[in-house]
């Protein structure tokens, strides 16, 4: 017979296993509320996340950039690092003439290049956040469905995503103009910290249509890969980066105009070194940055809905 | 209007639909339904998969739009009051959409933000949840590397971070072992007692028994019957069960043989692994059985459950 057999007819009664009874509270609301105090505390529920709801998801998303912190930091300081000492010693050294004008006469290939170079760093943060991430929160972690049942709205992850992306844009592109100064490429600090936010707009221009898109995209097939290669690749090349717009045939103009990387590379060169630039031009350019981004994060809110609802 | 129009006495309707309907293009998914639950009540969906369920509960949860009918969740239209009629629901979805790249802390604090609450608030909640939960030493786990029962308990730990007024569960222990789901019950039954409304749905009818004060069986988009677990089993099956096997060839060929036991059968169902014989007394059934010379190869006498209800309700069985 064992010590724990029954004394007495009594069978004995083990509670070793659920014994730990972690109190918490669950009722907000009494049991016995009336309906209307539970109407006065959902209308009351809502009032901050109607607000704020696009903060609130903007700190999640820059929670989850925390995982690849690191990379963010190294990719954000090397990049530019890389691109400086390659073009501005080794290409430039074979580049003997000027391409472009400033305001003080003809300036270094470097600081030609650098304008645009910062804003094909925004792009790249760009194209890498509103892919995957946004494919991750609808198919693979579904998170945006576990979003979806909090007060906040689907637009307001789209604008979350938006405001955690531009925080890692603005610590690119800061980390990217403050290399440009020290590399000697940026002939008038001061207004040229204006090309910080015209990387930030080329940024959302290029990034939001992909937003868009990806959160349309049911199926992973490679469509990023091909986004890459066919839409990113040639924009980057024949939108007046490496060298003027002008000095291709005059057929490859509208792939300029047309980019985010032309229009934002532009008013960068206009803020460092003073490219001349006639002021309606200058609007023109600010304006195309900001309808593209505008009409873009519309769609893209409109997509959320459609996808979360 | 009067504020006590509803006393402690009378139970407060904290969702009421009526004739509510949900259409995918030609697919009827919920066909014009009608139900009240109540504050304080356990109120449970039971159905096979693809009954309507979980888009009964997306409606309740104002994330998908009813096609027509009527909805009322704490008094207010889902379709105007969304943000409104979610700050006051807990919702675990069937499959766990927990970030799974943060941690079982940093899931359920940045959860609770999205309902607006200050962020000391949301960390002393996680912690209290953790602990209900029985998650405390997973607290700095990655979601990922939790087992299925523990992310099953963190979803639930993360419904409640806005102390809910509907706790609503689809489907809470499917895909669990048995140690998990008495684990998630016992919390479930916790919550239960403290007087949470739960709105829970499964197409387990121990889970249902263990939890539900009161269901609506759904099949096809339609109420096929309504009531406490113990009463629908009174009216749609009799007492007892006996279940004896003959072997897949021979169980149909049996069947009227068995039935020709008398009145102690009052129904046979014949599935294609065994006879269901509905009895009043399940041992003399046997009995009769064995004296007209039939020898099943396994016996078994078990009390009705909501399998049966459901059985002789829709003809199928509940869980294929």
């Amino acid at each position: 017979m064992s010590e724990s057999a029954p004394a007495d007819g009594v069978a004995t009664v083990n509670t070793s296993r659920y014994a730990d009874a972690a109190a918490i509270r669950v009722n907000a609301i009494p049991v016995g509320a009336s309906l209307d105090e539970r109407r006065e505390a959902a209308l009351a529920g809502a009032r901050k996340p109607r607000r704020l709801g696009g903060w609130y998801n903007a700190e999640a998303f820059l929670l989850s950039m925390k995982a690849y912190g690191w990379t963010i930091i190294v990719g954000g300081v090397g990049s530019p690092l890389l691109y400086l000492l390659g073009l501005g010693l080794g290409l430039a050294a074979v580049i003997p003439v000027s391409v472009a004008d400033g305001a003080a006469g003809p300036v270094s290939y470097v600081t030609f290049v650098a304008p645009a170079l910062l804003v094909t760093a925004t792009i790249g943060v760009a194209s890498e956040e509103f892919t995957y991430p946004v494919m991750g929160g609808f198919k693979w972690r579904k998170t945006f469905f576990g979003i979806a049942a909090t007060p906040v709205s689907p637009p307001q992850i789209v604008s979350g995503l938006v405001i955690a992306v531009v925080g890692r844009m603005l610590f690119v592109s800061v980390a990217y103009y403050a290399l440009m100064v020290v590399f000697g490429a940026v002939p008038q600090p001061g207004l040229g910290m204006l090309s910080i936010l015209a990387g930030l707009l080329a940024g959302l221009a290029f990034g939001l249509p992909l937003l868009a898109y990806a959160s349309s995209i049911r199926e992973d097939k490679g469509q990023f890969a091909l986004v890459q290669r066919f839409i990113f690749t040639p924009l980057f090349l024949f939108s007046g980066t490496f060298y003027p717009l002008d000095t291709l045939p005059v057929w490859l103009h509208p792939i300029g105009w047309l980019s985010p990387v032309w229009h934002g590379a532009q008013l960068g060169r206009w803020a460092t070194y003073g490219a001349p630039t006639p002021g309606w031009l200058l609007a023109v350019h600010a304006l195309a940055l900001v309808a593209i981004a505008a009409v873009a994060g519309y769609v893209a809110g409109r997509v959320f809905t459609r996808r979360l609802r | 209007m009067s504020r006590r129009v509803a006393s402690v006495n009378v139970p407060t309707p904290v969702i009421t639909a009526s004739s509510l309907t949900k259409r995918y293009g030609d697919f009827t998914a919920v066909d014009g339904i009608d139900f009240e639950v109540t504050a304080g009540e356990a109120f449970g969906l039971l159905g096979p998969n693809g009954a309507g369920k979980s888009t009964t509960m997306r409606m309740i949860s104002a994330v998908s739009r009813r096609t027509s009918g009527e909805l009322s969740v704490l008094g207010l239209d889902p379709e105007d009051y969304g943000p409104e009629i979610r700050s006051q629901l807990g919702v675990v979805p069937q499959e766990d959409n927990l970030d799974t790249e943060l941690t079982a802390r940093d899931n359920l604090v940045i959860y609770g933000r999205f309902f607006g609450l200050p962020r000391a608030v949301c960390r002393q909640r996680a912690d209290e949840l953790l602990a209900f939960a029985q998650l405390e030493e997973k607290a700095g786990a990655k979601a990922d590397d939790l087992s299925g029962g523990m992310k099953r308990r963190l979803t639930i730990a993360r419904g409640l971070m806005n102390t809910p007024q509907i706790f609503m569960l689809d489907e809470p222990t499917t895909g669990l072992d048995p140690q998990a789901r008495h684990v998630l019950w016992d919390r479930l039954f916790r919550l239960k007692e403290q007087g949470t409304t739960l709105v829970i749905t499964t197409h387990y009818m121990d889970e249902a028994e263990q939890l539900c004060d009161r269901l609506i069986v759904v099949d096809h988009g339609t109420i096929m019957a309504e009531g406490s677990p113990a009463e629908l089993i009174r009216r749609y099956s009799s007492r007892e069960v006996l279940e004896v096997r003959f072997g897949s060839d021979r169980n149909a060929a049996v069947a009227d043989d068995v039935a020709a036991i008398g009145a102690l059968a009052e129904r046979v169902e014949v599935l294609p692994d065994r006879l269901l014989v509905y009895t009043a007394d399940g041992e003399s059934a046997l009995e009769r059985v064995i004296e007209r010379g039939l020898r099943p190869t396994t016996s078994l006498v078990r009390r009705s459950s909501l399998e049966d209800v459901f059985l002789r309700l829709t003809g199928r069985s509940l869980v294929e």
